[in-house]
């Protein structure tokens, strides 16, 4: 007993940060972390000294310089005396335009193709087996040259609508023409519309869209507040009004009446010279990049749909068909919120792989944040580390948010323990 | 995540910048052969031929300098390179010398630190059409769209043109010359725009050349050439006066065929020096005695090669114009051999 008295008051040692487990994992994990940032400090200070000695030290005042390229498609105004900073700008809102579209869509082929796959009906359940393996077995490069190529060679050329017998026509009443430059469809536009607001000299907001989404949003908050209202009737009487017109005309009337006093008409587009103008132009590129990376991703959701859906014990189905609901409505009811649980966290990923697989629009020239600064800007200055660096920052940016967002709905939807 | 991205990043680069420094000559000579940039295939300038041999007026240039330091005119491996990888394969040391019909601008020598040797076409930024479009004037193309590669010097002359012509346009941006005939020739786009001579090649592959026609103005200035890294003189000082001599060599008349023969030495003292039978010019370079002999030799001098890749009895047939000899009132010169 002594003996151990005295070890413990044993002063320490140096030694003891090795032979000591109380103190050796500690001694590792900080031996281990000043090595790192050592090796971090190494490479960091190495490459700005080989660029420095290239004399190309690192600087990100080419930002500001005009970029003097053209870009054929941008949601704010730009020029080519715009500087690269908002060519960069241009390039991200592509890149977001695209995985938006390309998310929603996915998640729809993906919701769909994968409910079907387990139908009991052999020849469409078939059919969807072979979608998705073609689709999830071929890169999804492929995919996209494809699809463009596919564009460019079967629509008719804009030159084709011309003449006394044009060999093409537009469609749905003259309004929209498809084309292998693009789908031209109408505008949305406002004879007297209220303008637009510059934010901080930025860019501009149109007013009328503005006015619209808060119409709406007030429209769509008074129809829900009918329909709580229309619950609390039913819990007490347990008759349910009918409250479906009074919804609609919230939402619908107000809207209307903004958009018939702002002079609301559409655009047609309209074979002028080269091209079409007027309307809204979907570019093949976008066009081609949307449908494949869509298809190609919803391939994937749909297996992790349909495995979503296997995970929900048969008994659910059973007590669902028990208590009278129709194969839809079980689905709608009862599998399918059971089997979110187990779908959104593979979901999340198929989210940001297809945003960064948009990166691969620079195959078919669509102008996503690759194209601009990692693409034309990084080429014609030269800045390959800067423009690098920006772009992982840009993408890490998205992917985290998007990440974030999924996260807390799936917070929202996960089975809440008690 | 983020940090290991960044690391692998800096980590490329630092290893990229590092090979920068070594003296490229030493490196071909222990390489044992010389890695040359190239387009990715444009008839006449660079395309492998039936044989699987890249050949051209550009790839020429690269072998004549395989040829000046191996002696083997096929002493060189190719690099196709787009336009928008062409300079970071340089700048990263994965190519020794970059000859891709590249513009010679300030920005390009002076920011992107590359040393360009001199000047072996001598081009200007045009626009083909179909003949069926019927434009017959740049100035007619407002609301056209345009098929241009992009990194490339076009692509700002064009923003350049149709901006101070006040005329609008829709630029098709794309990567290599086979998607834009790709695009051009399914009518995705009305107009092709790049150097006049690469729209000569691009005609020139065509089934049916005389359906296209290449508007006559010419926007811009294209000096193009090959060039080297900034920061190897010597490495920069072989790459200029191989060119130099290739073009000396159609002055003074020597060919592939009698440079043997005239390097035993001639009357000219200017041919001695050039060939090696007079003075120690090979020594000063870093090279064999014999270099130029060689270089001559791997695919003829200036005229020989312009004639057989892209001269008038060839498919591209481009006249000689401006890149005739100074002699012959155009702008192809060479400092003397002295």
């Amino acid at each position: 007993m002594e003996y151990t008295a005295e070890g413990r008051r044993q002063s320490f040692r140096l030694s003891m940060l090795i032979y000591d487990t109380r103190y050796r994992s500690l001694t590792i994990q900080i031996a281990a972390l000043v090595g790192l940032l050592l090796v971090i400090g190494w490479l960091v200070s190495n490459t700005a000294q080989n660029l420095s000695a290239l004399g190309k030290p690192v600087n990100f005042g080419f930002l500001n310089q005009p970029a003097s390229y053209d870009i054929n498609q941008s949601f704010i105004e730009y020029s080519s005396r715009s500087s690269h900073l908002r060519a960069s700008a241009i390039g991200l809102m592509n890149t977001l335009l695209v995985a938006v579209l390309g998310c929603a869509l996915a998640t729809v082929i993906g919701l769909v193709f994968g409910v079907l796959r387990l139908s009991k009906n052999w020849v469409i359940a078939r059919l969807m087996t072979v979608y998705i393996e073609v689709f999830r077995n071929v890169p999804v490069l492929l995919w996209i040259v494809f699809y463009m190529a596919i564009i460019i060679e079967v629509l008719p050329a804009p030159r084709d609508f011309r003449g006394e017998s044009p060999g093409s026509s537009m469609i749905f009443w003259d309004s929209v023409a498809i084309t292998n430059r693009g789908v031209y469809v109408p505008e949305p536009l406002f004879s007297n519309g209220l303008g637009d607001i510059s934010i901080f000299g930025l860019f501009a907001i149109s007013l009328d869209l503005l006015a619209l989404i808060f119409v709406l949003a007030i429209g769509i908050f008074a129809a829900g507040r009918v329909a709580q209202r229309a619950n609390k009737t039913q819990e007490e009487t347990g008759v349910r009004p009918s409250t479906w017109h009074y919804r609609t005309a919230l939402i619908v009337l107000p809207s209307v009446t903004l958009l018939l006093a702002l002079g609301f008409h559409l655009g047609l587009p309209e074979l002028k010279g080269f091209n079409f103008s007027g309307g809204i132009n979907m570019r093949n590129s976008l066009i081609a990049l949307w449908l494949a990376l869509a298809c190609y991703t919803g391939a994937f959701i749909a297996e992790i749909v349909r495995a979503g859906i296997l995970s929900v014990s048969k008994g659910q189905s059973e007590a669902a068909f028990a208590l009278g609901l129709r194969p839809t409505q079980s689905m709608r009811l009862v599998i399918l919120p059971q089997a979110l649980r187990v779908i959104i966290p593979p979901l999340i990923s198929q989210y940001l792989n297809l945003t960064k697989n948009s990166s691969l629009a620079i195959a078919i020239g669509y102008m996503d944040v690759t194209g601009t600064l990692g693409g034309i800007t990084l080429n014609q200055t030269g800045r390959e580390l800067e423009c690098i660096l920006l772009l992982i920052i840009c993408f890490l940016c998205i992917s985290l948010t998007v990440s974030a967002v999924l996260n807390w709905y799936n917070n929202l939807v996960k089975l809440k323990e008690r | 995540m983020k940090q290991r991205i960044l690391l692998g990043t800096v980590a490329a680069l630092t290893m990229s910048a590092g090979t920068v420094l070594a003296g490229t000559l030493d490196d071909v000579m222990a390489k044992g052969h010389l890695q040359c940039g190239t387009n990715t295939g444009l008839v006449g300038f660079a395309a492998p031929d039936e044989n699987g041999v890249w050949e051209g007026f550009d790839v020429a240039y690269c072998r004549a300098l395989a040829a000046a330091i191996f002696g083997d005119p096929m002493a060189v491996k190719f690099t196709p390179l787009t336009g928008k990888t062409r300079f970071t394969a340089l700048a990263s040391g994965e190519i020794d010398v970059l000859s891709r019909n590249t513009t010679w601008t300030f920005s390009r020598d002076v920011d992107l630190k590359q040393t360009f040797v001199g000047i072996n076409y001598y081009d200007g930024q045009g626009f083909m059409a179909k003949k069926s479009l019927g434009v017959s004037s740049a100035h007619e193309l407002g609301g056209a769209s345009v098929c241009i590669q992009t990194g490339t010097t076009t692509e700002l002359n064009l923003a350049d043109f149709f901006r101070s012509n006040g005329m609008e346009y829709d630029p098709i941006p794309i990567e290599t010359n086979a998607e834009a005939r790709e695009q051009f020739f399914a009518d995705a786009c009305d107009v092709y725009t790049t150097d006049r001579s690469g729209l000569a090649a691009t005609r020139a592959s065509h089934e049916d050349p005389d359906s296209l026609v290449v508007l006559p103005e010419i926007v811009s200035k294209e000096p193009l050439g090959p060039l080297v890294r900034h920061g190897d003189d010597q490495w920069a000082d072989i790459a200029r006066w191989v060119l130099n001599a290739l073009v000396s060599a159609e002055e003074l008349g020597i060919t592939a065929a009698n440079a043997m023969e005239m390097a035993e030495g001639t009357n000219n003292p200017e041919i001695n020096r050039l060939l090696g039978s007079e003075g120690n010019f090979g020594e000063m370079i870093g090279l064999p005695g014999d270099w130029a002999v060689h270089a001559i030799m791997a695919r003829g001098n200036y005229e020989e090669i312009f004639e057989a890749y892209i001269g008038v009895n060839t498919p591209i047939g481009l006249v000689r114009g401006v890149n005739a000899l100074w002699t012959d009132g155009g702008l192809i010169y060479s400092p003397p051999f002295r």
